[in-house]
């Protein structure tokens, strides 16, 4: 992940800044140019809460280098109040505990480093309540 | 009037006992258990450091405050493990929490002591009238050296303290800083691992600045212990807090809801902070609550609370430090050592 996207994207990877469609009451994050459901190019910023539960997930077992003292760790699609799905790692827990519509909270982390001497990149993850 | 408007702590969730390290090195646990007073202390998941323990406490202080985060003009983070030698961790904080770019920040350090010199600056800044809210946050993620006695106690947590005049939780009274030039433990740049002067950390560093910086405080107060409700001193073992406390004149029920160095371990910059946060989850309104930090190189800062009606208000807007420390999964050292990456990997 190179240094500047990430900096772009600050507000959705921080502040889970996404957007809105008004038309369809569809919420998206990471925000998007156009509603998929009507092709409206207008839509609404806005932040997200912060509880959400698991639609789905999966493990990780073989994982790229930067993840690795985190093996095995579970990828998940969190749906959050509002209905905005997103995809993050879920930190804090077993694999084996994890389950479909379990409540989460999203928190802040650590989600990558450029190895011992680079940039250090934050966002957000879930965990169980 | 200054004081706190809304206070916040965040506790990793796992732990590693005692008895899983002293084993490691061939110690009995249960001399070291009697020794230190410890029972366990928290680990960092492996994606956690003093910003994301920062962020967390900070938001939980928002809750609290009910405030409008822009209204914020400064932000004061203190650590002894900002993750960047040279980088602010403040920045990042303060994007998260969406109050720059119209802001003040700096990171402290000052060994144990930087997480009340944050909150000196951060009260002092609101007193001036320049800013209409100041953050100041104590957070942490230390290491002691494998094996070393600092190993059994250094932990990760933090906790986060908004100041401003209206909607006071805990109006501030008095503070006091007592400070010298004092080698007792220290960190060269590079070194991964801090150095100690063994004895010397005890009586001339830990009780001498506490000490002397309680009795000045209380001085400044015109009070005597008996005034005080609750008291919270640095915790860099179970022992020291409430031998100090007593050379003060303290009983142990006035330290003890802030004592959470058994459960929690020696969160440096964040220890007496947290400690203070734990007492503010019981507190009443009207309590007196005092808390003298301690930094080693070495110095101490003491504050004087009192606690308002807005206390019982906010409590139970975010979680409460027992119920953080509560909520664990013990880690076994093998576990341990590799997230706190003690283990060397190939690049
Ligand atoms: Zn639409």
């Amino acid at each position: 992940m190179p240094t500047q996207r990430h900096w772009r994207e600050i507000p959705q990877r921080y502040r889970l800044e996404g957007n809105f469609c008004p038309d369809c009451n569809r919420y998206f994050l990471p925000p998007r140019l156009v509603c998929p459901g009507c092709g409206r190019k207008e839509l609404t910023p806005k932040k997200l809460s912060r509880k959400g539960k698991i639609v789905t997930f999966t493990v990780i077992r073989v994982p790229p280098k930067t993840q690795e003292l985190k093996t095995p760790y579970p990828v998940a699609i969190v749906e959050t109040e509002e209905g905005a799905r997103l995809t993050c790692q879920v930190c804090d827990c077993e694999p084996s505990e994890l389950r479909i519509g379990q409540e989460v909270e999203i928190v802040f982390r650590e989600v990558m480093r450029e190895g011992k001497t680079g940039v250090i990149m934050y966002g957000y993850k879930a965990r169980p309540v | 009037m200054v004081g706190i408007v809304g206070y916040g702590a965040y506790l990793p969730r796992f732990r590693i006992k005692v008895e899983e390290i002293a084993n490691q090195w061939g110690n009995d646990p249960e001399v070291v258990k009697r020794g230190l007073r410890l029972k366990e202390k928290t680990v960092p998941a492996p994606d956690e450091d003093t910003i994301t323990i920062s962020t967390e406490a900070a938001r939980y202080a928002l809750l609290r405050a009910g405030i409008d985060p822009e209204k914020i003009g400064a932000l004061y983070i203190g650590s002894e493990s900002h993750p960047y030698a040279v980088k602010p961790s403040g920045t990042v904080v303060a994007e998260a929490l969406g109050i720059t770019p119209d802001v003040h920040i700096a990171d402290f350090e000052f060994a144990c002591k930087a997480g009340t010199e944050a909150m000196w600056v951060a009260h002092n800044a609101v007193k001036a009238g320049e800013v209409e809210y100041a953050i100041g946050i104590g957070a942490d993620t230390s290491q002691g050296a494998p094996g070393d006695p600092l190993e059994y106690a250094a932990s990760a947590g933090g906790s986060a303290f908004i100041f401003g005049r209206n909607k006071i939780v805990a109006e501030v009274l008095h503070t006091a800083s007592f400070t010298t030039d004092t080698a007792d433990f220290w960190r060269r740049e590079g070194a991964f691992y801090p150095r100690h002067g063994g004895r010397f950390t005890g009586e001339m560093a830990y009780f001498r600045h506490i000490t002397e910086a309680g009795k000045m405080l209380l001085e400044k107060a015109g009070m005597r212990p008996e005034d005080i409700t609750y008291v919270i001193f640095h915790m860099p073992n179970g022992r020291f807090p409430l031998q100090v406390g007593r050379m003060l004149g303290f009983k142990k029920e006035q330290i003890e809801p802030g004592w959470i160095v058994p459960e929690m371990g020696n969160t440096y910059s964040g220890s007496s902070p947290t400690g203070l946060v734990a007492t503010f989850d019981i507190g009443k309104p009207g309590d007196i609550i005092m808390l003298v930090s301690f930094g080693s190189g070495a110095g101490s800062d003491g504050f004087i609370f009192r606690l308002t009606d807005r206390i019982d208000e906010v409590r139970d807007l975010a979680p409460k430090v027992k119920e953080m420390l509560d909520r664990k999964r013990y880690v076994n050292y093998a576990t341990y050592a590799k997230i706190r990456e003690k283990i060397i990997l190939n690049e």
